[in-house]
């Protein structure tokens, strides 16, 4: 199975093992991720007035690329997939975006928001299985207690994104269990960790990461995995905590024995 | 037709606000046949009506249009108006340009020239009206209660009072519903068992009333003062005229790891049960999904110790059918599912509760003997929190867009209760507004406030969140303070919204009648007629027509019954004219109207027709009047177009079309 | 000044495609903001100051460089009236005009330190300049 792939610019440069440990996962799990070409920053931000076209084109070529390729579009970072699961829907639902982002781009063929957004977790979860991903688990992270830390991206709004409850999300957790691990479940896993704030406003941030980070470990966490380089960041470095955050994908990597190809 | 009257209403400023009625009158005055027309503030008024009635005399009207509100309004108070004037009530036409016309536009011009239009299409179908008859039929003295709560056995006893015969069917193995569930009633704290329990034997033990209790309305046939009912009385495995009601089945049952529906799920029971120790009737039943006899063959514990010989299991599912002239809906209320409101950690905390499972801690007969504890870890709470609107005034995505009702009073009841009995616990209570108007309820309110010191905080809850020591913190705001506030809770109880019991959507279906977007069911006059449904003879008590405490409940519940004896008082009923009528010369016997007719009220006979002299057999459809309902299913199925409903031919509903679009 | 006020209100009624009248005045939206402490003017106050056309006042607002945008509010709010799409508006409202930059590229070396994700900065830039 192929999946059109759209990587971001952070796991280019300081997230580059989240697409890593990514791609030799897949490959073990028997999908591909086949990297779209020239695809362009997503912007980080979801643009939320209604009036900004510009600003979500670049989610939008990428979507109608994936399009072209009759493939299903994949992320993996939160941001990304926030924003281009957003644009996505507007383009399925808002007339006026719709129309104008069409006019801007002079595609063949106009988008209509056909293309399916999925988060690597949703492969999983809903592709290949979690059934199937425990069969594929050569080493069991068993004894691990591990916290799923979501942030906001994912989850919110629950309306648009439907990715998982907003409120009382489960799909980490089940990722932890086929991974062999325990999970922790807290309830900050779906508190922000402050996100771009903490570039002008650390002590808010840190506030926030602190909390998280003392509800994770309160009930027993040895580490935390999230999905997002911003939160990966926020949590390890603007906390006082010290309970270790990783990225889902390394410990997927780990599970299914092919870490050590990426940190050969 | 020569001899029509025009009678424009102004239903004071609300038709004439919008639509010039003078103008009307003189368009009317233009149309063929139309020899009178004129306006007058109020056309069904008294003296409105004598103006009719005088024109009728005057002019020799033999058909009358009334330009003025709903049909559903008024059509039959003009009816009456014309009978008595001297001219059959069905040449009467309303053009409806209230409803229709005056409410829905603002343009002046622009609502004058539709009710214009609709003044015309009126007169071209009163063109072409005929006299016809009400037929008569009988009236069955006999009323079925769906549904075995409060409003259910109220409304079943005060029918029975009056002397006739009641039936209640209930699906749960005992009558007593939501309220048999509750501790204490507001405003005035007596024991909800107290005051229930007396009026469930008292149901149970009137000569005129029969209990179908653990049994479904499984069919419904039939109209008003004549509907035929299939109830299904669900198997109980346990004969009802052998049981001693001892118990001694209950005790042995090995089975005991269903949850128990009377206690919100806090607790077992075994697989035979009653739901309750003041059951009625005092007869358990075995849920098969849990009995382990019915499941594998093993076992039949109860049936050994059964002194009365009363288990069987091979009992199965029984169809009762019954005639009633009168049907009554007191289906209740659930609490809503919280699934989409996760945000207060219900599936999270087992110490967040529904103010329904607090009801259940709080009574003595409860899971926790009255107790007020953690159902976590048992132990006696110091500060509990109660979150108000859960679910309730909320957009649709989120809960329902109502307002509940009943729960700023109960929790302002638990509350003082709660101080009350355990002084050392805090209580607070978040809300967004506190709704009391009843008689003594704000002066209740005021009470937990004032004498027994609740911390009443305006904010609503972001969330609520466990904590590693077992405690929970509910994360609110104080919109008065303009402050977040963070609350340590041992306990926290929602006040979740309530909306119809789900059954209500079948039940509401096999009667034909209305519900609206909540599945509430919509009454016949939202002010004048309330406990009335629009399909006649089916009458509305209690919560399944909006939510609604206690005495509103018994009080409705009361007016449900009086409706329902005006009914059955009646030895004959008029019956609605307008039915449908094959021409026998045309007919050619093919079935398609049977197949469509929802009331089975057409069947087919061999006839000898007269065609212009020639005569021969034809198989023709006969409609039987006293079943059609006048849906006209069968005008529009027909491939021949001889079906007609009367009243409303086709010709009349073309020369309709033809006024407006001429 | 009545009619400028009045179309600015409108406008940002219309960019953040929200209608602040169906707020039934809960606070759930203030009850659920993690950056709360910080904000001079709070999520539910957005709302009515739209109501009464002061946007004046919430152009000038703090508020507007703490909001985190991580949709608390918008998630919970029981009535459909999303305050974080108005705060996002009303930001959008300010920096639309020249000048109003809240962050500089020459701000930016002593900000960042050598872990700091770009997606932190395409976020930044996009939250706090044209």
């Amino acid at each position: 199975m192929k999946y059109s792939y759209y990587p971001g610019c952070t796991l280019r440069t300081k997230a580059k093992k989240l697409d890593d440990y990514a791609r030799v996962s897949a490959k073990a799990l028997g999908f591909e991720l086949e990297e779209i070409e020239n695809w362009q920053c997503c912007g980080g931000v979801y643009p939320l007035s209604s009036d900004e076209i510009a600003t979500k084109l670049s989610s939008v070529r990428a979507l109608n690329e994936a399009k072209c390729k009759g493939q299903e579009l994949v992320t993996l970072c939160s941001a990304c997939y926030h924003v281009i699961k957003r644009v996505n829907d507007d383009m399925r639902n808002v007339e006026d975006i719709r129309t104008r982002a069409n006019n801007y781009m002079k595609l063949d063929e106009p988008y209509m928001g056909e293309t399916q957004v999925l988060h690597f977790l949703e492969v999983l979860r809903d592709r290949i299985g979690f059934d199937e991903l425990k069969k594929k688990v050569v080493n069991p992270l068993t004894g691990k207690k591990i916290g799923a830390y979501y942030g906001c991206l994912l989850l919110r709004p629950g309306e648009i994104l439907g990715f998982d409850n907003p409120e009382n999300p489960t799909v980490m957790e089940d990722f932890i269990r086929a991974i062999g691990a325990e999970p922790v479940v807290y309830p900050y896993r779906n508190e922000c960790c402050g996100g771009y704030i903490s570039l002008k406003a650390k002590d808010l941030a840190q506030n926030m990461c602190d909390k998280i980070m003392d509800s994770a470990s309160g009930f027993g966490a040895d580490m935390l995995i999230t999905a997002c380089p911003l939160c990966q960041y926020n949590l390890t470095n603007n906390s006082k905590a010290t309970v270790p955050v990783y990225y889902f994908t390394e410990l997927l990597a780990e599970a299914l024995g092919v870490k050590q190809e990426v940190d050969a | 037709m020569h001899g029509i009257g025009v009678f424009v209403c102004h239903c004071g400023s609300n038709i004439a606000a919008t639509v010039d009625v003078k103008k009307v009158v003189e368009m009317a005055k233009l149309e063929p046949g139309v020899v009178h027309a004129e306006e007058y503030q109020y056309m069904c008024s008294e003296a409105g009506q004598e103006r009719i009635a005088k024109a009728v005399r005057e002019k020799n009207l033999k058909g009358i249009v009334v330009c003025s509100c709903s049909p559903r309004m008024h059509e039959a108070t003009f009816r009456k108006c014309a009978e008595k004037a001297g001219i059959n009530p069905y040449m009467v036409e309303i053009a409806n340009i209230r409803e229709q016309c005056s409410w829905i536009h603002k343009d002046i011009q622009e609502a004058t020239e539709k009710a214009v239009i609709l003044a015309r299409a009126a007169i071209a179908k009163v063109n072409l009206n005929t006299s016809l008859v009400a037929g008569e039929s009988s009236v069955t003295k006999r009323a079925l209660v769906i549904g075995g709560g409060i409003a259910g056995i109220q409304t079943a006893l005060d029918i029975a009072d009056a002397g006739y015969e009641v039936d209640i069917v209930e699906k749960t193995p005992s009558i007593g519903g939501k309220m048999s569930q509750l501790d204490k009633t507001f405003p005035t704290l007596d024991c909800s068992a107290c005051i229930l329990t007396p009026k469930m034997v008292d149901a149970a033990a009137h000569e005129k009333i029969t209990i179908y209790s653990y049994s479904e309305v499984e069919k419904v046939s039939g109209f008003v003062g004549d509907f035929t009912v299939d109830i299904r009385k669900k198997a109980r495995y346990v004969n009802m005229d052998k049981c001693t009601g001892c118990g001694a089945c209950m005790e042995k049952c090995p089975s005991k790891k269903a949850l128990s529906e009377f206690n919100s799920g806090l607790c077992n029971r075994t697989a035979i049960y009653t739901p309750f120790a003041q059951a009625i009737p005092n007869v358990p039943v075995i849920d098969p999904e849990q009995c382990l006899k019915l499941k594998s063959g093993k076992c039949g514990l109860c049936e050994r110790v059964c002194q009365a010989g009363a288990i069987d299991y091979k009992q199965e599912d029984e169809i009762v059918t019954n005639k009633y002239g009168a049907i009554v809906v007191a289906t209740g209320f659930e609490v809503i599912k919280l699934d989409n409101l996760q945000e207060y950690a219900y599936s999270q905390s087992k110490d967040v509760i529904t103010s329904l499972e607090l009801e259940r801690i709080m009574n003595a007969a409860g899971p926790t003997k009255g107790h007020l504890e953690r159902l976590s870890d048992g132990k006696a709470p110091k500060n509990i929190v109660f979150i108000q609107c859960v679910g309730s005034r909320c957009s649709e995505n989120k809960g329902k867009p109502y307002c509940s009702k009943i729960c700023c009073m109960y929790t302002a009841k638990h509350a003082m209760l709660i101080r009350d009995k355990y002084p050392d616990v805090n209580v607070t209570v978040f809300y967004i507004d506190v709704r009391t108007p009843g008689k003594n309820f704000d002066e209740f309110y005021r009470r937990a406030v004032e004498e027994y010191g609740v911390n009443y905080i305006k904010g609503q809850v972001g969330k609520v969140t466990p904590e590693p020591n077992g405690k929970l913190t509910v994360h609110g705001v104080d919109l008065l303070d303009n402050k977040q506030v963070k609350v340590e809770a041992d306990m926290v109880v929602l006040a979740a919204a309530i909306e119809p019991s789900p059954t209500v959507r079948n039940i509401a279906t096999m009667l034909t009648a209305s519900i609206d977007t909540n599945n509430f069911l919509t009454e016949a006059h939202p002010k004048l007629r309330p406990v009335e449904s629009p399909t006649a003879g089916v009458f509305l008590s209690g919560v399944c027509q909006g939510p609604k405490d206690i005495p509103e409940t018994v009080s409705q519940a009361g007016a449900a019954a009086v409706k329902v004896i005006g009914l059955l008082a009646k030895d004959k009923l008029l019956t609605n004219p307008c039915t449908a009528k094959a021409d026998e010369l045309l007919c050619n016997g093919c079935s398609t109207c049977a197949n469509v007719c929802p009331y089975g009220a057409i069947s087919y006979q061999d006839k000898l027709i007269n065609d212009h002299g020639i005569k021969k057999t034809h198989r023709i459809a006969v409609v039987n009047s006293a079943l059609c309902q006048g849906c006209g299913a069968c005008t529009v199925a027909c491939p021949s177009g001889v079906m007609d409903l009367q009243g409303f031919s086709n010709r009349q509903i073309i020369s309709e079309v033809d006024a407006i679009c001429r | 000044m009545e009619s400028s006020k009045k179309k600015q209100a409108e406008m940002i009624k219309e960019i953040s495609g929200t209608n602040p009248l169906k707020c039934m005045k809960c606070g759930k939206c203030s009850a659920s903001c993690p950056a709360f402490e910080k904000m001079d003017i709070k999520p539910h106050q957005f709302v009515s100051y739209v109501i009464n056309e002061n946007i004046e006042e919430l152009a000038k607002c703090e508020s507007l460089w703490y909001c985190l945008s991580c949709f608390a509010c918008v998630e919970r709010c029981p009535r459909d009236v999303k305050p974080g799409k108005i705060v996002d508006a009303a930001r959008q409202l300010v920096i639309r005009q020249k000048g109003q930059s809240h962050l500089l590229p020459d701000e930016i070396p002593e900000l960042i330190d050598p872990e700091l994700p770009q997606q932190l900065l395409v976020s930044a830039f996009r939250k706090f300049r044209r």
